[in-house]
Order: C-alpha cells, then structure tokens, then sequence
C-alpha cells in the first residue's frame, strides 16, 4: 500500500509520518511536493503536522492554494482516505473538506504534551482497527488547536457522529480539565459525511513506537491500511 | 486604487488574543477599558481604476483568502474614493 505524504514549505512532521508508515507499519511512504499534482498510484493521503507557509495569515490559509491540494479534493472526492494531522487537519478546515475553524488557544499558549483521546467512532478507514471508547495516549504540539464550528455545523457533526476523538482523561472521561485548548465539546478530531477524511489535532504518527513514549498512535494506520485490504478482497469476490 | 481591509473575529466568536491584552492593560492599571478584540489590518494595491473595481476586488479578495467567513468578518475602506463617501467603509 502506497502512502503520499504531502510536503508543504513549513512542514516540520513529514519525517514523522514517512518513518511511521514506512519503518514502523512496513508500507510503502512517498513525499509528495505542495507543487506536485500527481497522486497516481496513491492508497492514502497524509497531510502531515507543522507550520505551512510559516502559518501566514492564518494555519493552513495559504497551504489550501497549493496545486496539490486540487487533486487531494479530488482523491477525497473519490473516496480516498485522507488523513490530516495539526497543521493537516488545520488546512482541511481551510479548504472546506472537513467543516469549521481553527482558534488559539483558549490559555495562548502553545502546548506540546503527551494526553489521551478517547476514540468516539470506529466507522471511518483511521479508526476501524480500535474500539469505541478506547483511550489513545498521544502528544499534541499546537498553538492553533481551539476547535469551532458554528452551532448549526456542531450539532450536524454531532448528530451525524462525526466526532472521531475527544480530548478524555485517562479513564476515558470527558472533562473540562482534559481539555486543553477550549475546543467545543473536546473536540479533537473529525471526520468528512463521507467519512473517508480525518483530522485531528493530536499526532498519532509520533507516537508509534514504545521507544518514544506511546505506541498507541499506530492504530490510525494499521486500521487504513486493514480498511484498503478488505475493500481490495471485497472488490475480488466481487468481480 | 488602493483598498483598507479590515478582518476581525465575529463578535460571538472568543478572542483569546484580545482578552490577554485586556488582562494585561488591567494589570498595568487601565481599568476603564472592559474589552479588546484583536483584528489584522491589509493594505491592498489593487491596480484598477474605479471605486467600483476596487470595492468588487477588495470584497472578493477578503471574502476568499484575507478572512474566514466561519470565525472572521471584514470592513473594507477606499482611501482614494473618499470624495465617494457611500463606497467607502461599506461593512459586510
């Protein structure tokens, strides 16, 4: 299985997300240039973590105008899983493929810290592979990480269970203190109606490996790359 | 012709920037002031000749790239049609 991780100037987890779909989950890992256009051959779209474009103007309002990002629309268009991570999820939000906006901070303050997130939906190609409820201890490192939506937009998500993770304590819970960005309803990740387009602020590719502190990341990629395999079985019994 | 373009946060949306500066004033010992909203401010040179053009490319700018129309709103301000007060400082 082949993953495109796309290279905005200013991406600083590009590494990150080729090392753990390459070294760690075994698959095949391909940069993909912003200026590039071509994702032939591509199984799944990472738009990786960083500081596109220097965050000008705002996260992800410039990296949104990249040639690239037409054809990851329409990769996204077509059904392909496309995975946004901080800055990633950052530049969905921008270009309109997931809804609402990025704000500061609530405190100002730029956090890079191990949390946990509990997993609210398993009905997308990231979360297949884990269980409802099952707590993820992963890091964050964001100044931009304030989820919000308008009320009508949060109450479709909502109702549409487009919530895939909320900021939760160890045990699961979500609470106001285990928040740590004002995101509205612990919002910590979201996906397309769809389903097939992901963000999330926390870094699941930094945390796939016991040897950096947490392993529990992996899950998001082990379940793309289970979702492909039995689409590509299904598609065969199919034929 | 040049345009002014003013982005600021919805009113309902929160301002963390804006209420850390109010804090900060307060702790300096203004306490008069009760609230401040923090805002980006754009000079556009825009290259067409009209107060119309301008205003039509200025709001298209803002609308598409300068604000986000989910959290932001903007005002836009023709300097060089001020002799043309009803286009300028139209609000949206």
């Amino acid at each position: 299985m082949t993953f495109a991780v796309v290279v905005f100037p200013g991406s600083n987890c590009d590494h990150d997300a080729y090392h753990a779909v390459k070294h760690v989950l075994g698959h095949e890992a391909r940069f993909v240039w912003h200026k590039e256009t071509s994702l032939d051959g591509v199984d799944v779209v990472i738009l990786p973590g960083g500081f596109s474009h220097g965050d000008y103007l705002r996260t992800g309002a410039i990296a949104r105008f990249s040639p690239v990002m037409k054809s990851v629309a329409a990769f996204a268009a077509a059904g392909g899983p496309v995975l946004g991570i901080c800055n990633g999820f950052q530049i969905l939000l921008e270009c309109g493929l997931l809804p609402g906006a990025m704000l500061r901070n609530r405190d100002v303050t730029f956090h890079c810290e191990f949390l946990t997130v509990r997993v609210e939906r398993t009905d997308t190609p990231f979360t297949s592979g884990a269980r409802v409820g099952q707590v993820l201890r992963i890091p964050i490192a964001h100044g931009e990480g304030n989820y919000f939506a308008p009320p009508e937009t949060l109450a479709e998500l909502e109702a549409g269970g487009r919530v895939v993770f909320r900021y939760a304590d160890a045990e699961g819970r979500i609470t106001e203190s285990a928040n740590p960005n004002g995101s509205l309803n612990n919002i910590a990740g979201i996906c397309s109606e769809r389903r097939n387009v992901v963000g999330l602020m926390p870094h699941p590719e930094r945390a796939c490996e016991i040897a950096v502190g947490s392993s529990d990341g992996l899950v998001l990629l082990e379940s793309v790359v289970h979702t492909l395999a039995s689409r590509g079985s299904m598609q065969a019994v199919a034929r | 012709m040049k345009a002014r373009v003013f982005v600021t946060l919805k009113p309902s949306v929160f301002d963390p920037q804006g209420s850390t500066i109010a804090e900060a004033l307060h702790s300096l010992g203004y306490a008069s002031i009760t609230d401040v909203r923090q805002g980006k401010y754009f000079e556009l040179d825009l290259g067409v000749a009209t107060a119309a053009d301008a205003e039509r490319l200025a709001a298209e700018v803002a609308g598409k790239v300068l604000a986000n129309p989910i959290i932001e709103s903007f005002r836009i301000e023709l300097p060089d049609a001020a002799a043309e007060p009803s286009l300028s400082g139209a609000q949206r």
